[in-house]
């Protein structure tokens, strides 16, 4: 990779993402919400990080794929879901994840 | 440092951990691609969006051309279009600085950063974002400049780790009612059925529309 792609890939990657995050709080602020608008925003969350969890542990780019850690992440979820503190699940997601990586050679 | 601040470093102390060792991860696939230590750290430290810098990499690792890496970027991290809008109202100041401060904005944001009432916490905000900021750089570089000595991150299933975290975010979010369950459904089922006709980053961005539920509120209180 020359030294202008990589220069250019970066600048131009900083300039969108500095918009992208940007351009709302620039328009918008100030003044009290509405409720709906409240309401919108209080349900960005569930909707975002299931659909974080689902992109990143059921595909790979545009292609549906289980793999290691979609099971890391599942057992992790069922510990979660008993009450399990965040970062023991997470570190069983890991472990799950890796060790079938280490079986499957 | 105000107290609040100082609540979101601790706050953002588990993320920015497991953002290091995945910044480890990008750091070794940057050299992989071709990619300079010296860019790879400049990368992380100028766009700050893990997702979105493994996507450009992955184009192009695959041969893809630079518009097409960005292209991938703006994609991928076209989520913090909802997600930062949602905080501009919480922000303090004039337009300028309100944009200014909406660049700390990161996925758990939305979380750790959240008050009470719904609205969002500045200081929260920036403490929270400023602990996965120094995970996230140092991870770059060690695996940008000690890629070969760590080995491969992934081997380990660090890469399960964000995931974990973020199910276990949304499963606090699913005990909050039926109203954030059903969205969260739709908005993941929106997502997995977008992923083999969209490209990645695009079916995040529409599940965010799953939200649009809460027009049907008539008071503040949803989910």
């Amino acid at each position: 990779m020359s030294t202008a792609t990589a220069l250019w890939v970066i600048g131009a990657a900083a300039v969108v993402t500095v918009l992208i995050k940007g351009i709302g709080p620039f328009a918008l602020g100030g003044k009290p919400l509405s409720p709906r608008f409240e309401a919108v925003i209080a349900l960005l969350a569930p909707a975002l990080l299931a659909a974080l969890v689902v992109t990143q542990v059921l595909a790979d780019q545009d292609r549906w794929v289980l793999g290691a850690d979609t099971a890391g992440v599942a057992v992790a979820g069922v510990l979660f879901w008993r009450g399990t503190p965040m970062l023991v699940g997470v570190a069983v997601a890991a472990l799950v994840a890796g060790g079938l990586r280490a079986v499957a050679g | 440092m105000s107290p609040r601040f100082r609540e979101g470093l601790r706050a953002g102390v588990p993320y920015g951990f497991a953002g290091a060792l995945l910044a480890i991860s990008f750091g070794v696939l940057a050299r992989d691609v071709g990619m300079p230590a010296w860019a790879a750290i400049l990368f992380s430290l100028l766009v700050f969006a893990g997702s979105a810098q493994f996507a450009a990499l992955s184009v192009l690792g695959g041969g893809g051309g630079a518009a097409a890496a960005v292209i991938a970027v703006a994609l991928m991290n076209s989520r913090f279009l909802p997600i930062a809008t949602a905080f501009g109202p919480s922000l303090p100041g004039g337009p300028f600085r309100r944009a200014a401060q909406s660049q700390a904005v990161v996925d758990v944001s939305l979380i750790v950063a959240r008050n009470p009432d719904g609205s969002f916490d500045r200081d929260l905000l920036l403490g929270s974002t400023a602990a996965q900021w120094v995970g996230w750089q140092t991870g770059t570089v060690a695996g940008a400049l000690g890629g070969a000595l760590i080995g491969d991150p992934e081997a380990l299933g660090l890469d399960a780790m964000f995931p974990a975290f973020f199910l276990f975010l949304l499963i606090a979010e699913l005990r909050r009612g039926r109203v954030a369950s059903g969205v969260a459904a739709a908005g993941a089922l929106i997502a997995f059925a977008l992923v083999p006709v969209a490209p990645p980053g695009v079916p995040i961005l529409a599940a965010s529309l799953a939200a649009l539920w809460g027009l049907r509120e008539r008071k503040a209180a949803p989910a």
